[in-house]
């Protein structure tokens, strides 16, 4: 059987990709099942908890914005052929940048201080991966376990900070102390604010757009740029690269900072938009849905920015069914996630002999 | 640093070493044969479960040990069909098996038990306890033997079973024919293939071999050094016991002396909660990160240099 037989385009990033999210689908239902209840009611619920109003979709897309970033995150070191698996550790030391500028920049306007910190995300979560990028081009060592390790490091750095550094006196809780100065308010409180307008209590705020922006920014990098050709070719082939006159050390460094920075952002909408202060594990596994993200949007913007809106459909969705059904708990959300990645990623490649079979035949 | 807790310290050392040793032991073999795995925090995991669960369910420890086996030995079969059957991406099946074993633990336990993904609590009879060795409990009080005997006695018998695992595996993997085929196939897969022998069968059989062993490491986590399963209560150690494997260089007495190193690192770490070093506070979070951070200075080649099986991470295929 011909595994690497030429399939017409759509079979190829249409038909596969859809068979396979349908077959993850398939294995949560299933699961669903076991636990003895009824799979189409739970789609249901979670259908109408998701886009069933104003609340749920602004949720849907508060949730995306998280994705977005760390899904581009991740797709931008695919494109070089690289496994960044420590978005979760890079958008949360990216914290740190929201948190130092937010409150030590606190006695400069509001319009300053907040692209400044959101800048600082993105430069403290590109540094966080500049370092692995930088041990994989000049030392050598590989990179998924780096950033594996980094993560970790991360989640006790930002411990320790928050804990010795940020806590105000006397507090008891592991949190850092407000930070007012870049307060990005969300779309419900501008509304009120500025039009009277009455919406939905949700974290949704104008971060969405820096995300969309993010999303068409990588798309404008990688294929209208020449850093983003070079990127590409790295991860196409390596040694042909070399030939063409590019250095794979400089883009694996360049793109590795860039994912980080993008990971990064993740911190902007969490803690400058949504939570106003720093705090323990803001990140909630974000940085994993990223690869989830990566793979089903087979690493284009576009497709990164649909399957964030996707996984942005089943947290929402996925929490109005663990009130209306408390059985299925939200952890439901990661084993859909699992699955996901399982048969979009590691197991892609399953059907393509079938399907390759069934299309020559039809040819001959 | 009061010395008289020492031999606490260094009794708690080892059984914070014994998951690590296993799961590190299991991607030991999985890695010698060409397999990467980043999953053994999930296998872990979702045998802790299925101990827990099989232990409270059936009331022995020993049947919960079984399904642990089962549980775990199943989810490196899905590895195994992906990475070796499939030729999938090894890291990206780890990522997924992760949390796949994460989500569902939690799923199935609220189902069955409606604690909150919790299993019920364990009465000893259903736990590995420590083996009462005849005499020893005389001994406790005598200066130095009494804290010796803490340190070598009071431990389960899935301890005893890891600590006989690592000789074991550095024979097998140095003297037997199949300890031999198997880092083969590791480092030359195309030369194994020539000599007739299935990559493929070879492969499997490591996989399940880390399957079994991140089995034992799960029932030892749920029913030994805690008495029920708890959400994601494996914490990283299948990491840091990747981190232990690079530390090790993939071999196996080196990985006893890394796991042992990093258990003794999580017993500081837990022993000194709030404690200081004279005036100079030494954070908690210090020493949870500091495996991680040896890890990278090690990997970066500032001491010493680790190089993995040269096949690891790349599928093998037959015909080119």
């Amino acid at each position: 059987m011909n595994r690497g037989g030429e399939l017409p385009r759509w079979v190829d990033i249409g038909l596969i990709p859809l068979l396979n999210l349908v077959i993850a689908l398939f294995v949560a239902g299933l699961v669903v099942l076991i636990i003895g209840e009824n799979p189409f009611q739970a789609l249901g619920i979670m259908l109408n908890g998701a886009v069933g109003s104003l609340k749920g979709w602004s949720y849907m897309f508060y949730y995306a914005t998280n994705f977005i970033f760390t899904g581009l995150a991740v797709a931008v070191a695919f494109h070089a052929g690289l496994f960044n698996i420590g978005g979760e550790g890079q958008a949360y030391i990216a914290g740190l940048g929201a948190a130092f500028v937010g409150l030590g920049l606190e006695f400069l306007p509001w319009w300053m201080v907040i692209p400044l910190a959101t800048l600082a995300c993105f430069l403290v979560g590109a540094l966080w991966a500049w370092i692995p990028g930088y041990l994989q081009a000049k030392r050598g060592s590989h990179i998924v376990i780096t950033t594996i390790m980094f993560n970790y490091i991360a989640s006790s750095l930002i411990g320790y900070i928050i804990i010795y550094w940020l806590r105000p006196l006397g507090s008891m809780a592991t949190q850092s102390r407000a930070i007012n100065g870049a307060y990005i308010l969300n779309f419900r409180e501008m509304g009120k604010m500025f039009f009277g307008l009455k919406l939905p209590s949700t974290p949704l705020n104008p971060v969405v757009f820096l995300a969309l922006a993010a999303a068409w920014g990588v798309w404008y990098l990688l294929w209208r740029t020449k850093l983003g050709y070079e990127i590409r070719a790295v991860g196409a082939n390596t040694e042909a690269a070399i030939y063409a006159g590019i250095k794979p050390d400089r883009i694996i460094m360049i793109t590795m900072a860039i994912s980080g920075g993008l990971a990064g952002l993740l911190a902007a909408n969490e803690i400058l938009g949504v939570q106003h202060l720093l705090l323990l594990e803001f990140v909630q596994g974000a940085g994993f849905v990223g690869i989830a993200v990566a793979l089903m949007g087979r690493s284009h913007p576009v497709g990164i920015v649909l399957a964030a809106l996707l996984f942005g459909l089943l947290y929402q969705g996925g929490t109005e069914l663990s009130f209306a059904i408390p059985k299925i708990s939200r952890d439901m959300i990661v084993v859909i996630q699992g699955l996901v990645i399982l048969f979009m990623g590691a197991l892609e490649q399953t059907f393509r002999p079938y399907l390759s079979a069934y299309f020559f035949k039809a040819e001959d | 640093m009061d010395f008289s807790l020492a031999p606490e310290i260094l009794a708690s050392t080892i059984r914070m070493a014994v998951p690590l040793i296993l799961a590190c032991l299991a991607g030991l073999w999985s890695e010698r044969s060409g397999i990467v795995d980043i999953g053994l925090e999930g296998k872990m995991l979702a045998a802790a479960f299925a101990a827990a669960t099989g232990a409270a369910v059936f009331h022995s420890a020993w049947i919960g040990l079984f399904f642990a086996l089962l549980v775990s030995v199943c989810v490196a079969l899905i590895h195994g069909y992906a990475s070796i059957t499939q030729r999938g991406n090894q890291v990206v099946s780890g990522v997924a098996i992760n949390m796949l074993a994460a989500g569902l633990a939690v799923v199935l336990g609220n189902t069955w038990f409606k604690e909150g993904g919790r299993t019920p609590a364990l009465d000893p009879d259903t736990r590995f306890m420590p083996i009462d060795f005849p005499g020893v409990a005389a001994l406790a009080n005598v200066p130095i033997i009494g804290g010796l005997t803490k340190i070598i006695f009071g431990h389960s018998i899935l301890t005893y079973l890891a600590l006989i695992l690592v000789p074991l595996t550095a024979w097998a993997l140095a003297k037997t024919r199949f300890g031999l085929r198997l880092r083969a196939v590791g480092e030359n897969p195309q030369a194994v293939d020539t000599a007739g022998i299935s990559v493929s069968k070879l492969r499997y059989e490591a996989v399940i071999i880390a399957g079994l062993l991140c089995g034992v490491a799960g029932a030892y986590i749920s029913t030994s050094l805690s008495a029920s399963f708890v959400r994601d209560m494996t914490a990283g150690r299948g990491f840091m016991a990747l981190a232990a494997l690079i530390f090790a260089n993939w071999r196996a007495w080196p990985a006893l002396g890394a796991c042992l190193l990093f258990g003794f690192l999580q017993a500081i770490g837990n022993f000194m909660q709030g404690a200081h070093l004279g005036s100079f506070i030494i954070p908690v979070q210090f020493f949870n990160a500091l495996p991680y951070i040896m890890t990278v200075i090690l990997l970066a080649g500032f001491i010493g240099k680790s190089i993995p099986p040269k096949a690891s991470g790349i599928p093998y295929t037959k015909d080119r």
